[in-house]
């Protein structure tokens, strides 16, 4: 078979995207979209469907784009995912779908379903909301907590159903993670967030807004209410090292920090919700946040950043291009670290750190950091964005009582095969069931708990 | 949007403002706060629940003019409205337990711990209160507190009205007059609970403090709030407001809370 090299993402030059909260990413062209779709050989055994957490029907919608069907594309991702515009922007592709693509080794590279994805995704939004029908209303109300991607996922599919669907966010902006956690260069907010809220507004969902489930209004009257519930809630408290200095000032979660840049748009000129950056910026962890966070120091304060980590860049747990594109934009990766002390008096100004080696492989499969003795060294800093993972929100877990039943970890037991709680009609999907995960498998189980709502109601 | 039903001018830099919020004030309890946007691009800022009526659906908030937000809360008018208001976080406080309770208030503190004597007399329990301010005219609630609790002891630092002092001063005298107290709440300046609470200490009397921290979500989130209580890390919004005084590390939280200062005197020049 013939090799031919995946086509590249066109991308903003580094240097002068580390200046700007634009798309990092430019996507694909109608050309190369073409050319990269020729490049799916439609295999027999099409193991990146298999690799998919929602199993989209891949060398359909490609098929679809090489006779540049793009509306036959888009309903094909639609049976699996309702929002492609996002995923192919933000799932890890390269442990996914494109980690299995028979072009992998030897034939010029994964075909390049995430950015095909994107492609398609983002010629959905340019259809805006006018095709959308507002659906017959059922009678039935199912009350949807949180309005990140599993929540508007299970109210997208109640609402289509007939049912009349009511969204409750904490926050003064729907999107959940998609808006206070994934910055604007990464996931651009008015031009791809908010038509997908649009999208649930022509769909005749109501969003009430400011409104935080077991305190401006509890469970008991949520369910007097509504026939069905679904809680997405996502992940929340921000996990810190627990390490000396590490309530200095400087160190901050990068929620916190990623939450005033994105949310509060403190990363423009002219806001008023303060952020601090600094000169010499280290961010702790290496996953997706840990890069968000980073990106996002760079560009405000242009000082050096590095990502601090206690395995070696095989073990990174961020998407490949986000590791790619930090890099561009000057990041500095200080491999096998781990911080042992934040140092400073009121203000952080240090952080000491001791050297790391692999091990054996330890209970997760990768192999375990051991400190080096003797290798104590520190790094001058004047700011620490601690980027280690969150635990789940105790406000649910405090006001349910013994309503439903949560695990050790905090998290929501649920039926694996409809997502329903221990508590009758109520549903519950996402980080806050699984834990820090990503968006696709979020949206993934708010659709499944959807299914479950739908069949049981409809009854 | 939140309707601004009433406005009072309390004091120089203070105001005392009546919204409307009909599923907060439904839901909320003494000790617990909310998080205000004046307007669209406004900050989240937290501000303690004063007072509230069930009833008529309003929330009662004393604002002390100190920023940009406050400042620009302070251009508005009765009828006007605040881009919004969501709540009530925190945990609301228990003091049922004990007996003997001295309320403890500095400046608009005064205020904020008001409907703990409310509700203790209507629950028949008793207070007493030791109110502090700079000068009389900064002394909030006085009628309130005179109403509901057995004594109430003034401090005020240019002696305008009752001790010349601190509050501290006052409870001091009181402790070593053989007061019988089982448990002190204190609001106020950072500094001043620090202060009771060194005064409390050797009594091992219960100081139960209010600590108004820097915050942004208000919902555990952020991590901003966080605080050293007895050496471990505690979040001001879900596992506060208030903690036990004497194991808070107030140097800690008083270096934290004075971080965006910088930051708020930028945003103010272009206010």
């Amino acid at each position: 078979m013939e090799i031919v090299e995946r086509h590249k993402v066109k991308a903003q030059d580094p240097e002068v995207r580390s200046h700007n909260f634009d798309e990092v990413s430019l996507g694909f062209d109608d050309e190369t979209a073409l050319l990269e779709a020729q490049r799916c050989i439609n295999c027999k055994n099409p193991q990146c469907v298999q690799g998919c957490p929602v199993n989209i029907n891949i060398p359909g919608f490609i098929a679809k784009l090489k006779e540049k069907d793009k509306d036959g594309a888009l309903s094909i991702i639609n049976e699996s995912s309702l929002l492609p515009a996002i995923c192919g922007r933000v799932c890890p592709q390269e442990r996914q779908c494109e980690e299995r693509c028979i072009r992998k080794l030897k034939l010029g590279g994964s075909v390049a379903i995430g950015a095909l994805e994107r492609y398609v995704g983002d010629y959905g939004l340019t259809k805006g909301t006018k095709d959308i029908v507002k659906p017959q209303k059922n009678g039935k109300r199912v009350a949807v907590v949180g309005s990140g991607p599993s929540g508007l996922a299970c109210a997208a599919d109640c609402a289509k159903a007939g049912f009349d669907v009511t969204i409750f966010e904490a926050f003064h902006k729907a999107g959940g993670v998609l808006t206070y956690g994934i910055p604007e260069f990464r996931l651009p907010k008015d031009k791809v967030v908010k038509k997908e809220i649009e999208k649930l507004n022509a769909l005749g969902v109501t969003f009430k807004l400011n409104t935080i489930v077991g305190k401006t209004i509890t469970f008991d009257e949520l369910e007097e209410e509504f026939d069905a519930i679904f809680i997405g809630s996502g992940a929340g408290l921000p996990m810190f090292m627990n390490i000396p200095g590490e309530n200095l000032n400087g160190v901050s979660s990068a929620n916190e920090f990623l939450t005033r840049s994105n949310l509060m748009g403190a990363y423009k000129e002219d806001a008023i919700t303060p952020i601090y950056c600094g000169k010499k910026v280290a961010v702790i962890g290496a996953g997706n946040v840990a890069m968000d966070a980073a990106r996002t120091a760079k560009r405000i304060g242009g000082g050096e950043v590095y990502i601090i980590y206690r395995r070696s860049r095989e073990e990174m747990p961020a998407r490949a291009e986000e590791i790619e594109h930090a890099e561009e934009e000057g990041i500095k990766l200080v491999l096998l670290t781990n911080p042992v002390e934040m140092l400073g008096d009121k203000q952080v100004t240090a952080l000491k750190c001791v050297k790391m080696a692999l091990g054996e492989p330890d209970a997760s499969g990768r192999r375990r950091p051991e400190p080096i003795e003797g290798s104590e060294f520190e790094i001058e800093v004047d700011q620490v964005i601690v980027a280690l993972g969150t635990s789940p929100n105790p406000i649910i877990r405090n006001s349910v009582g013994n309503m439903f039943e949560f695990s050790k970890k905090g998290t929501i037991v649920v039926n694996e095969e409809t997502n329903m709680t221990t508590h009758e009609g109520i549903y519950a999907g996402g980080d806050a069931v699984t834990g820090a995960a990503t968006v696709i498998l979020a949206m993934g189980a708010g659709r499944k708990a959807a299914k479950a709502i739908i069949e049981k109601l409809s009854k | 949007m939140n309707k601004i039903l009433k406005i009072i001018d309390m004091a120089n830099n203070v105001k005392e403002y009546v919204v409307e919020a009909q599923d907060i004030a439904k839901h909320c309890l003494p000790g617990q706060f909310i998080i205000l946007r004046v307007n669209e691009e406004g900050e989240r800022v937290p501000f303690t629940i004063c007072d509230y009526d069930r009833e008529q659906g309003t929330l009662t908030l004393l604002i002390q003019e100190v920023g940009y937000s406050t400042h620009k809360m302070f251009e508005l008018k009765e009828g006007d409205s605040v881009h919004d208001i969501v709540g009530p976080l925190g945990n609301p406080t228990d003091l049922d337990e004990y007996e003997n309770v001295m309320l403890v208030g500095g400046g608009i503190g005064c205020a904020v711990i008001y409907p703990q004597a409310k509700l203790r007399k209507a629950k028949g329990l008793k207070s007493e209160a030791i109110l502090g301010a700079r000068t009389k005219d900064l002394l909030f609630a006085e009628e309130g507190f005179i109403e509901n609790c057995e004594n109430v002891y003034i401090a005020t630092d240019d002696g305008s009205k009752g001790t010349k002092g601190f509050v501290t001063t006052v409870l001091q005298n009181l402790l070593d007059e053989g007061k019988k107290i089982d448990c002190v709440l204190v609001v106020g300046p950072m500094i001043m609970m620090k202060n009771v609470c060194e005064v409390t200490r050797p009594y091992g009397i219960k100081t139960i403090v209010s600590m108004n921290t820097i915050m942004v979500d208000g919902t555990g989130m952020c991590g901003g709030c966080r605080l050293s209580v007895g050496g471990q890390t505690k979040y001001a919004c879900v596992d506060g407001p208030e903690f036990d005084g004497h194991l808070v590390n107030f140097d800690e939280a008083m270096a934290r809370s004075k971080f965006f200062k910088e930051h708020e005197d930028k945003c103010r020049l272009r206010g």
